[in-house]
């Protein structure tokens, strides 16, 4: 009821209703929606160059006057972190870029990042009045979320949020992946002093060792960290906690509560024979070397071997970033393996357009059982199978049925296996008090996100298993106000 | 801070337009102080093999007998995986033993004291499940007995008789003679030119010590081949036998799988379940194929390492 009042408030400013007055909503809910700029699909897959370039000045305008400032804005529900959307849309459409930006750093530590990897069509623009009453496109919310961030960036004018007197409290953040980073920016936003533990030599998580530059360029994730930096938050890269120190030594230290954000790194295989041959590796070792270790470069000491024919198996974002990843490696024919058809393909919708522009054959409804090599060892041929699909399954999805007789052999010398990751268990492991699921995710109280541990929070992947990157912020969020709760209250 | 206002008209020079460094694709890295892994003592072994002592408070203070770490040298460096050789907790050190065998470990040997490692991540793996077993047969070849000089100081001092078979190609490649004679029992060195201690392979030293008493159990470290072999001769003994393996590494927490193998049929990522199984069930021949993956990469990075950079000896004379 508050917050509803305070956008009440916040619609009513003179600013607002002058902008409202501007045009007639007649003529707002007749413009079309932008269209996103794009290097062209034969230009792109010869480098990592970012294949969405972003909104000029007067597309981001036009875009935002199509945003009608709805009394009850709708949009706000659809976003895990509740960003204040008609106000800074409002704010591009008045031409306060700089002003807009600020907007979202309000809730969001990451704009640039989210507006470039959230599938708004799930989230806020689903929750658009365009998208619910008009059954229009709606206000491309993401393209203006990302140019403002960018915007904002560029100008060298990045603003950092207001920081509470620091209140000499230490607290620990386990991982750098957006649920992390967002917590830590809210406990400094707080005044607590905060610092993260990175397992890798590189800030960022999935963000730099998954996400590859042509979806999301390393430094706008880097530029965002450096404001973390700036509100105070101290990182220490190359420290696994639970190994390089326990939770006890850091409690010793000083450190009064954590965060454990740890993630889902751990790939699945599928156990299918010839599995271990050379050239058959996981997503998350394809990437980590192309994203992290930058092995195409010439000066990097990392190799990949890429083949001519490599096959992806897979249906998610990860599975299109590493098919997308071996065209621009060179590979003649980057196949894409789904034992679902199309329609239950998990990876977003922009994301599958984007590979089919840039040649990436799709085989639905198929399945590696057999992997054969040559007399190297080297992964040469994969032996798929057909399927049909069957009664729906506990997810609601219908379930993927072997035909048999279906088999066929196709030519691959290298295979990216993507079907799916576990939650990394370090943390876990080295906290036998701490109670887990099943499926090694750890159990939290699903408000405050607060574990059996009283003093140890968690979310991200690390709690929902594989899931987004803004889901993963929205739990780094909420963890940081009930740990502050807690803390408060602990202390009195 | 200065450091701050640097870093704004750094960014503000290189954003004189609007998106300027879309265009040019100008990586904005800063680097803020960091935590510096400084070499204090460096010692050769001989001339393709180096001791380096590492200041790593932390890691020196986690680590057990059987860890490993994972280091990177230099900012377009590869991570690759060291087994921790040991420790002083007082001085906040490690010890690593590396031996050219490739870039990596020539940019690594080619530090001095005084200069840093870039990145250093650690202690991972499990670590050796020592326990008081009555006899254990230890069997390091090569570099091997680097990492095996921690497991057998372990083992003596949970009160085990140790006995130590160390192994090289010739006797300038023996390393640590002393240190591991001092916690073992019993030492015998094999040379496969007969230039130290007997002339054959590590298995024949092996197998005296199996023919001489009972043996209740055996660890062994060392190259893919000699690790498949030691294996073979305890596992005709019937002695129960661990053997520390050295896969392909990217990142050692268990994100990627480029070290997985199988044991007893199933698939396992060295860096988390391991380094050490039972050697009677791995897999060494696929174990053995896998780590050749990127050898014709790796020589040509070689050569090419070496043609830019003078790699001569370096033994102070």
């Amino acid at each position: 009821m508050e917050e509803i009042n305070y956008l009440k408030a916040e619609r009513s400013q003179a600013w607002r209703e002058d902008l409202r007055k501007k045009i007639k909503n007649k003529d707002r809910t007749g413009l079309r929606r932008v269209k996103m700029n794009e290097v062209d699909a034969r230009e792109r897959i010869t480098s990592y160059v970012e294949v969405n370039s972003g909104l000029t000045k007067e597309q981001a305008q036009i875009e935002a006057s199509r945003c009608i400032d709805c009394p009850n804005p709708t949009c706000i529900t659809g976003c895990p972190v509740e960003i204040n959307i008609p106000k800074f849309i409002k704010r591009i459409e008045q031409g306060d870029f700089l002003e807009a930006a600020k907007v979202l750093k309000e809730t969001s530590t990451l704009p640039a990042v989210c507006g470039r990897v959230c599938p708004q069509e799930k989230q806020c623009e689903a929750n658009c009045f365009y998208t619910l009453k008009l059954k229009k496109d709606p206000v491309a919310i993401g393209y203006l979320e990302r140019f403002a961030a960018d915007y904002e960036q560029a100008s060298g004018e990045i603003s950092i949020p207001e920081i509470n007197e620091k209140n000499g409290i230490k607290v620990g953040c386990i991982g750098s992946g957006p649920a992390g980073l967002t917590f830590a920016g809210e406990m400094a936003k707080m005044g607590y002093e905060v610092t993260v533990f990175e397992a890798l030599h590189e800030i960022g998580g999935v963000l730099k060792y998954g996400i590859p530059e042509f979806r999301l360029p390393n430094h706008i994730v880097d530029v965002e960290i450096d404001a973390l930096k700036r509100m105070g938050v101290q990182f220490e890269t190359n420290f696994i906690v639970g190994k390089t120190a326990a939770i006890e030594d850091l409690k010793e230290e000083g450190f009064k509560a954590f965060f454990a954000g740890s993630g889902a790194g751990l790939p699945r295989f599928m156990g299918i024979p010839g599995e271990n041959y050379l050239g058959i590796l996981s997503s998350n070792e394809y990437l980590t070397r192309i994203n992290l270790m930058q092995a195409a470069e010439h000066d990097s000491d990392t190799p990949v071997v890429s083949g001519k024919n490599v096959m992806v198996i897979g249906g998610g974002n990860t599975a299109m970033d590493s098919v997308r990843t071996a065209k621009r490696l060179g590979a003649k024919r980057a196949m894409i393996v789904y034992r679902r058809s199309m329609d239950e393909m998990p990876a977003r919708i922009e994301e599958i357009e984007h590979a089919k522009e840039e040649g990436i054959e799709f085989m639905t409804l198929a399945n590696p059982i057999e992997y054969f090599a040559d007399k190297n060892g080297r992964v040469n041929q994969v032996k798929i199978q057909k399927m049909e699909l069957g009664e729906p399954d506990a997810s609601g999805r219908r379930r993927p049925v072997p035909i048999e007789g279906s088999e066929e052999i196709i030519e691959a010398e290298t295979v990216v296996v993507s079907v799916g990751v576990s939650p990394n268990p370090i943390v876990p492991d080295s906290l036998p008090d701490l109670e887990t699921t099943k499926w090694g995710t750890i159990v939290v109280n699903p408000h405050s996100l607060q574990s059996s541990i009283p003093e140890m929070f968690a979310g991200g992947d690390i709690v929902r298993g594989g899931a987004t990157v803004i889901l993963a912020m929205g739990d780094g969020r909420r963890a940081a106000q009930a740990m502050h709760k807690y803390l408060k209250n602990n202390k009195a | 801070m200065d450091i701050f206002k640097f870093y704004d008209t750094f960014v503000r020079f290189i954003n004189t337009n609007d998106f300027c460094w879309q265009k040019h694709k100008i990586k904005i890295s800063f680097e803020y102080p960091l935590i510096m892994f400084k070499i204090v003592n460096k010692e050769f072994f001989s001339e393709n093999v180096v001791k380096l002592e590492i200041h790593a408070p932390r890691i020196a203070k986690a680590r057990r007998a059987g860890h490993f770490v994972i280091l990177k040298i230099g900012d377009k460096g590869e991570r690759f995986p060291l087994t921790i050789a040991g420790a002083d907790r007082e001085k906040g050190t490690i010890t690593l033993v590396v031996q050219k065998v490739g870039v990596s470990s020539r940019k690594l040997s080619a530090l001095e004291v005084g200069d840093s490692i870039t990145d250093l991540v650690g202690p991972l793996g499990q670590a050796t499940h020592i326990q008081h077993k009555g006899t254990i047969l230890a069997c390091g070849g090569g570099v091997g007995v680097a990492p095996l000089l921690p497991i057998v100081e372990a083992y003596k001092k949970a009160g085990n008789r140790v006995i130590t078979v160390i192994a090289a190609r010739s006797k300038d490649l023996i390393i640590l003679e002393d240190q591991i004679r001092s916690f073992s029992d019993e030492l015998i060195v094999m040379t496969d030119d007969g230039s130290h201690g007997q002339k054959g392979l590590v298995t024949e030293g092996m197998e005296a010590a199996i023919a001489k008493e009972k043996i209740d159990e055996a660890i062994i470290i060392g190259p893919a081949v000699m690790m498949k072999f030691a294996a073979l001769t305890t596992k005709k003994h019937n002695i129960p036998t661990m053997a520390s393996l050295n896969t392909i590494m990217v990142d050692g927490t268990g994100m990627c799988g480029a070290c997985r193998i199988t044991v007893a049929g199933k698939t396992k990522f060295v860096c988390v379940d391991g380094p050490e199984f039972d050697a009677h069930e791995v897999d060494f021949d696929e174990m053995l194929l896998r780590l050749n993956g990127y050898k014709e990469i790796e020589k040509a990075a070689e050569s090419n390492y070496l043609k830019t950079n003078n790699d001569s000896c370096q033994i102070p004379s």
